[in-house]
């Protein structure tokens, strides 16, 4: 085990997956020269070389496509977004192209491509650079969407996505970069796709979270805890899609009350389908309405203390656990 | 802020009601769950209270007036809060229910923007809601729902912690513990609960037997049995019984017939049953109703579980509910439920009639007056006091023999009272 950032873990994924496959490459705006914008490509471009590591212009939907060919072609591209905010111009590719091929070509072309950069809020990037668009491409079938929230968890899950024979968007979180965890050195080390991690065991309340809201959810348990002795469980899905629903619904079977903690907008969200899906699945044992804590029904503002009303907090989720709870 | 006070659902067939009189006059203080008037349904006088407190700024419809379920009949608010807004609006809607939301506001997330969390009262039990326990409609958790019929607890005798009432995990659990806490809405003691149940699914044979008659006859395929009962040993009985009462407690014979009833329901559980299309419910108490003949017509108090309770606490039962409700006062769980009832017509003279079936109830039972009549004992001509009674069964529940079989265990036990200690 070594104590890496995230960034340093997805760093040695891609490192393992470069090393362990020469099919798989790398390809994005400034991921080669400049070691990345968020440095996760770092020393990538001096070990493997230019063609394995790969600066792109300026040009999401263009390289996007190139991604699609070459994995038509056999090989495994990992295409990097400076942020998922600039995807939206690749959005044709990623779901006309990437996501349709198998189905559209009766099964002849697999396409086996990450897509991966940061998504959600940053620090005051304003409101074309921090949404979180998970929700989006989890909407559309031929699309598998992954969220970590752990260094060990980055690391395992970018090896899976990288091996998948399928398309797989996988969405880190600028401001969690930095964020140290223990990680399997093991270079066989992966984590399946699909597969939800109780973060903390609980028994009164669940709250399922992803990425951003799993450390303020894991604050949030806390202070229930420490302030008012309810015991909350953590459920983190990992993987949006597939989602595994059943771990989620054991957990509520087990606290009956739910919270789901989440940096998108509230409408038509992952926690609104969740929500929805554990309504049909365990609507006998639930004690209260779930609630959900999102990012407010508006543009990301800039200034700093509106960025902070606007997302989600560990005093908006303790809030709302007390809610469900009935305190 | 101020807010509209809605003509609240007091009965479960009420669609008007009529303000009999305000308790409370424009300009007084409310305390949350304070009667502030008294409103005539379909079925009886109901206190109404207001969920919240302030002071009643404004009385839209006077005492002896109609208002529809939803009309706004006042307005409550803080003293000298401009309430000329919600007056237009009320104006204008006429007697249209609930307003509608203001649309213009931009999608509600739910995440509430405040920082602190102490700062955020709990929104939901701050809004006035009309839709709440005074309607008449239980709010329970599902998991609460589960978790009471799996231990056998009857929602009804729960009060609910959660907002609105809401009966929630940890008021069942409560229960579960030690004993349930009464409802405190309900001015007068709670009522023993209503008859538990277990169900048997239909028979192929049942069911087409229910299709056939139903066919034939309407949606209660009714036939009636007739017996004559000496109600001799019976009218001894209750005169023994009353010598050891006060004036004011004496038994009737109705008691003596509802008790009677309840024990022979025990003996013959397909009597004490409904009928379910694909199952039959038999319940396991006798709750049976009474017919009270009031100025308006007809109601049906019930005494739960008569088949635990001695005729003196039948008589206390009877008379209490009858008083209540020729005076209107019943609430709706006392004279609904009833898994049997007796239509005694005896004191008007009546000697043998047939009575309609209350559904969900499998079988009425009417009763004519005891008469002394000539009848043969024993090769002699003797006078007996003789009662008539007609059960009116539900061939989908009780067939003729079943039903036969019922009236023999009551007429045996009115004839031979001893035979209630068997």
């Amino acid at each position: 085990m070594s104590e890496l950032t995230i960034r340093d873990a997805l760093n040695a994924a891609l490192r393992e997956e470069l090393i362990r496959d020469e099919n798989v490459f790398i390809m994005g705006e400034e991921v080669a020269e400049y070691d990345g914008a968020y440095k996760v490509t770092r020393g990538l471009w001096k070990e493997f070389g230019d063609k394995r590591v790969v600066d792109s212009p300026i040009t999401e939907l263009g390289f996007a496509g190139l991604g699609v060919g070459a994995a038509m072609a056999g090989l495994r591209p990992v295409i990097e977004f400076m942020t998922f905010n600039f995807s939206i111009l690749a959005a044709d590719q990623i779901i006309n192209h990437a996501a349709k091929m198998l189905y559209m070509s009766g099964g002849q072309f697999n396409i086996p491509i990450v897509f991966r950069g940061p998504n959600g809020s940053a620090y005051q990037v304003s409101s074309q650079h921090s949404q979180a668009l998970e929700a989006f491409y989890a909407n559309f079938p031929g699309l598998k969407v992954v969220m970590p929230s752990t260094a060990a968890d980055a690391k395992g899950l970018l090896k899976s996505a990288i091996r998948d024979d399928n398309p797989v968007i996988f969405m880190e979180q600028e401001t969690m970069y930095g964020m140290k965890g223990e990680v399997p050195d093991d270079e066989d080390f992966t984590i399946p796709l699909g597969v939800a991690d109780v973060k903390r065991e609980g028994k009164d309340c669940t709250i399922v979270a992803r990425s951003f809201t799993v450390p303020q959810s894991l604050k949030a348990a806390d202070i229930m805890e420490s302030e008012f002795g309810v015991s909350v469980e953590v459920v983190d899905p990992r993987t949006i899609k597939p989602l595994d629903i059943e771990t989620i619904v054991a957990s509520v079977k087990k606290t009956n009350r739910l919270v789901i903690a989440e940096e998108s907008h509230a409408f038509a969200s992952v926690g609104a389908e969740i929500s929805h899906q554990v309504m049909e699945n365990a609507f006998d044992y639930l004690d209260a309405p779930i609630k959900r804590v999102s990012t407010v029904e508006a543009p990301m503002p800039y200034a700093r203390n509106l960025e902070l009303a606007a997302l989600p907090s560990v005093e908006k989720i303790v809030a709302a656990v007390k809610e469900v709870c009935y305190i | 802020m101020a807010n509209k006070i809605l003509m609240p659902k007091l009965s479960p067939t009420m669609e008007e009601g009529q303000i009999s009189r305000w308790i409370k006059a424009e300009g007084d203080a409310i305390e949350p769950n304070e009667t502030i008037a008294e409103v005539d349904t379909d079925k009886a006088t109901m206190e109404m209270t207001s969920l919240e407190g302030g002071t009643l700024l404004k009385i839209l419809v006077p005492a002896g007036n109609n208002a529809k379920l939803g009309q706004t009949i006042g307005i409550i608010g803080n003293p000298g809060e401009d309430i000329s807004a919600l007056l237009a609006e009320v104006s204008s809607n006429g007697a249209a229910s609930a307003a509608p939301a203001p649309k213009a506001e931009a999608p509600k997330t739910e995440t509430p923007v405040a920082v602190t969390p102490t700062a955020e009262p709990n929104p939901k039990s701050e809004i006035p809601n009309p839709k709440s326990q005074m309607d008449g409609r239980l709010l329970v958790s599902p998991i609460a729902a589960r978790m009471a019929t799996e231990n056998g607890i009857d929602l009804r005798t729960i009060n609910g912690s959660g907002p609105q009432g809401r009966i929630i995990k940890r008021d069942i659990e409560a229960a579960m513990a030690g004993g349930s806490k009464s409802h405190p809405q309900s001015e007068f003691t709670a009522p023993k609960a209503a008859a538990g149940f277990r169900e048997e699914n239909t028979s192929k044979i049942r069911q087409v037997i229910a299709q056939r008659l139903t066919e034939s006859i309407g949606p209660i395929p009714t036939f009636y049995l007739t017996v004559e009962i000496e109600m001799d040993n019976a009218l001894a009985l209750r005169k023994q019984i009353n010598a050891t009462l006060s004036e004011d407690e004496k038994v009737s014979v109705n008691d003596i017939i509802v008790k009677v009833a309840a024990m022979s329901l025990m003996k013959h559980p397909i009597v004490n049953a409904s009928y379910r299309d694909t199952s039959i419910r038999f319940y396991d108490q006798a709750d049976v109703g009474v017919a009270v003949a009031v100025d308006e017509g007809l109601i049906t108090p019930v005494i739960r579980a008569a088949n635990h309770k001695g005729f003196a606490e039948i008589a206390r039962d009877v008379k209490e509910l009858a008083v209540r409700a020729r005076d209107r006062k019943l609430q709706p769980e006392e004279y609904t439920g009833a898994t049997f009832s007796i239509s005694n017509l005896g004191m008007f003279g009546i000697k043998e009639f047939t009575a309609i079936i209350n559904p969900p109830e499998a079988a009425i039972l009417a009763v004519g007056g005891a008469t002394p009549t000539p009848v043969v004992r024993d090769g002699e001509i003797v006078v007996r006091n003789i009662m008539n009674v007609t059960m009116s069964c539900d061939h989908r529940v009780i067939d003729g023999a079943t039903g036969a079989k019922f009236l023999q265990t009551f007429k045996q036990m009115l004839e031979n009272p001893v035979l209630m200690l068997v």
